[in-house]
């Protein structure tokens, strides 16, 4: 699914033609973030919750490679495969190698983000193997050949007409049929045929705990457990970044998971896995993919506290209204903006632009990323290394002669004053993206330092003494 | 104690106003305050295009400009972090983070420093208060409904002495407006958008006026409200305070 990346102005700009539809997406965002709040605010100590995760996440990003060590040596004591790999190619290699030696050419996957990230579903299509997504929300849009839009909620850019339309086109639905019950049915009946015949599932890892070696897996369909007891050969992928040092330590993040991603007090499911049954098999993939790289940058290692809430989504003025395609990116919002620049400067240059720096992300987020600071300094790096067009950085020279010089600044002032009185036509044109739907200011008689000049206390007293 | 008064590049263009409410407001209230002429731009539409680099003539002018005083007061939450935040000199730096401590949001500096709990007034108007994101959420000028803390606010505070207003309550408390500097035209449409939503807010409150403390958001709001020929207007917090 390589498709031509649209900037993300562009994308947005699309999205909101439909202006009815980019409310109702505002909306339902925003009923998230309220739920969000209500469930956050049961709890008193709900900043020093915040603030114990951040702690624990900082202890993990500065001793990662200890905890790694320790994992990996716990996990194998419990009879888990460990497998490592450096990048997304390596990572899909490694999934395919586990179907290949055990002949099975389908698969039954619940939720992971890393797995989108490393686009395992179009690599396992192209080998021949049918990848089957069991959570709900993933199997409509893979229905659609459509990316996830939100991390938590992958098809949250449809209406209940969208998706009664595309299970009518592939499970045979009636048409027009917009009843959530008897849609949600209709996947049940498909899905459970797949969980009952499928022999390997795959599915993410949210906590990954380097004291016992085993690891966490959230859902609220209950759809990880199902794939995983019914199948031969349980795969795991998880970055690395999903290690937290010990058990006890999930009473802080479970508590703070579900309620900033959807207002429960937790998920349905919080399934632990810690060695594979009799006969079965549990493998693990431990996955870098630009992760050490962002460990490395100072300024941007914190974006790996991530516990993929989607809160920062949930509340961003700008996701709510240009939706989570409009990033061109597995994560969207803005952690996907800070996360997707480390992995390809180039393609994702436009992201950290997307947002107003309002630092509502930077408030919500459960382990206190200062994502707003990250979007602010991935433009300083972004402009740097030299990806920035050219027509703005003469902009930006131009702006700051002007603006450091008082002459140069009083005269433009005046100028400007004078062409917006004289001729309002050479700005408030189409050529301006501002007037498109917004007035420019009436221009005043005089600036504030002209008025000051004959009215301030001093001048007053100067022209007294005369 | 001697005032600067840091007046933004465009409130000093194309709303005067506001500035003299502010310098009127500060002499009010005792302050021996004055304009540094030759100030201009704090340099932040550059930083936050990520052309920080470029922001340093302008760093070097404020500095220049601010220097003598105990305390620089800007009638703008947005204008005033830039400073606080990135205000930088390669030749004297222990000076230019003097001035990052002694720059003053004015209604913070009203009820911190000048230590004024409220101001009276009369302004007998329906008021949306908008709170702009930077003063509120990096200055700290108000609770912010992320977070689950104890209600403050330093406008809307000072805002409670003025006789006649009512502050209306709004469906999205602080939601931002959509300028974001450069961001209203790189990214025109979504700013558009968030510009007639946060407008929707306050007109479902039915206000007569729009208040707030950083005139770049207010700018965005009533460029809004004149397209639409709306008839509410903009007032900055320092002309309800200053009596207009």
């Amino acid at each position: 699914m390589e498709t031509k990346i649209i900037e993300h102005s562009k994308a947005a700009e699309l999205f909101i033609k439909d202006e009815k539809r980019t409310d109702w997406h505002n909306e339902t965002l925003w009923f998230v973030r309220e739920k969000r709040d209500k469930a956050a605010f049961q709890i008193p100590d709900w900043e020093l919750l915040r603030e114990t995760a951040s702690q624990i996440k900082n202890n993990v990003l500065s001793n990662m490679n200890q905890y790694l060590i320790d994992f990996e040596a716990n996990a194998k004591n419990n009879g888990i495969i460990v497998h490592w790999a450096a990048d997304a190619d390596e990572h899909n290699k490694i999934v395919h190698s586990i179907m290949e030696k055990h002949g099975v050419s389908q698969m039954v996957k619940s939720k992971s983000m890393l797995t989108e990230e490393c686009h395992l579903n179009e690599y396992l299509t192209e080998k021949g193997i049918d990848v089957i997504d069991s959570d709900l929300g993933e199997r409509i849009v893979q229905l659609r050949k459509e990316a996830p839009s939100h991390i938590v909620l992958p098809a949250i850019h449809l209406k209940k007409a969208d998706v009664s339309e595309t299970f009518h086109k592939f499970l045979g639905t009636e048409k027009g049929n917009n009843d959530p019950k008897y849609l949600t049915e209709a996947a049940r009946h498909h899905l459970r045929d797949t969980f009952l015949t499928r022999k390997i599932a795959l599915t993410g890892v949210n906590f990954a705990i380097a004291e016992t070696g085993e690891f966490v897996v959230c859902t609220n369909e209950g759809n990880a457990d199902m794939g995983v007891h019914l199948a031969d050969v349980h795969i795991a992928c998880m970055g690395f970044e999903k290690i937290i040092p010990q058990r006890k330590h999930l009473a802080v993040f479970l508590r703070l998971l579900a309620r900033s991603a959807t207002g429960q007090p937790i998920t349905t499911y919080s399934s632990h896995f810690k060695k594979p049954g009799e006969g079965k098999e549990i493998h693990l993939v431990i996955v870098d993919n630009g992760r050490s790289t962002q460990l490395g940058r100072e300024d941007f290692r914190s974006s790996l506290k991530c516990i993929r809430c989607g809160a920062c989504m949930n509340t961003c003025p700008v996701y709510r209204r240009s939706g989570g395609h409009s990033y061109h990116n597995a994560v969207a919002g803005p952690i996907g903006s800070i996360l997707a620049p480390n992995l390809d400067m180039s393609k994702n240059a436009d992201l950290p632009f997307a947002s107003t720096l309002c630092g509502s992300c930077t408030n919500v987020c459960p382990v206190k990323i200062d994502i707003h600071v990250q979007l602010y300094k991935w433009r300083q790096k972004l402009v740097k290394e030299g990806y920035s067009p050219k027509s703005k950085t003469l902009m930006m020279k131009g702006m700051s002669a002007v603006l450091s010089n008082p002459v140069f600044f009083n005269l433009a002032g005046k100028m400007g004053r004078f062409v917006l009185e004289k001729m309002p036509g050479l700005v408030s044109n189409g050529l301006n993206p501002w007037y498109k739907q917004r007035e420019m200011p009436a221009p005043p008689e005089e600036s504030f330092r002209e008025w000051y000049q004959k009215n301030s206390t001093a001048s007053k007293d100067k022209n007294n003494e005369q | 104690m001697k005032i600067g008064l840091f007046v933004p590049c465009y409130v000093d263009q194309f709303y005067p106003k506001v500035a003299i409410a502010t310098y009127e407001l500060l002499q009010k209230l005792g302050c021996d305050v004055s304009f540094p002429m030759k100030q201009t731009c704090c340099g932040q539409p550059m930083a936050n295009s990520g052309y920080e680099h470029l922001s340093k003539d302008c760093d070097a002018n404020f500095i220049a400009n601010f220097a003598e005083f105990d305390y620089v007061v800007s009638p703008s939450g947005s204008c005033t972090l830039h400073v606080k935040e990135h205000l930088h000199d390669e030749k004297n730096e222990q000076l230019a983070t003097q001035i990052r401590k002694r720059v003053y949001e004015l209604t913070e500096f009203i009820t911190d420093i000048l230590k004024i709990e409220t101001i009276e007034g009369n302004f007998p108007h329906k008021v949306g208060l908008h709170y702009s994101c930077h003063g509120q959420r990096m200055l700290h000028l108000a609770q912010m409904s992320e977070l689950n803390l104890p209600f403050f606010s330093k406008p809307e505070q000072l805002l409670r002495g003025i006789k006649g207003l009512e502050l209306v309550s709004l469906g999205k408390k602080d939601e931002c407006c959509g300028f974001g500097g450069t961001f209203c035209v790189t990214e025109e449409a979504i700013s558009a958008k968030m510009g007639q939503d946060r407008v929707k807010d306050h007109e479902n409150q039915q206000v007569e006026y729009i208040t707030g403390y950083d005139m770049s958001c207010l700018m965005h709001l009533e460029g809004t409200l004149k397209r639409q020929k709306s008839p509410i207007k903009i007032i900055h917090i320092a002309q309800i305070l200053n009596g207009l």
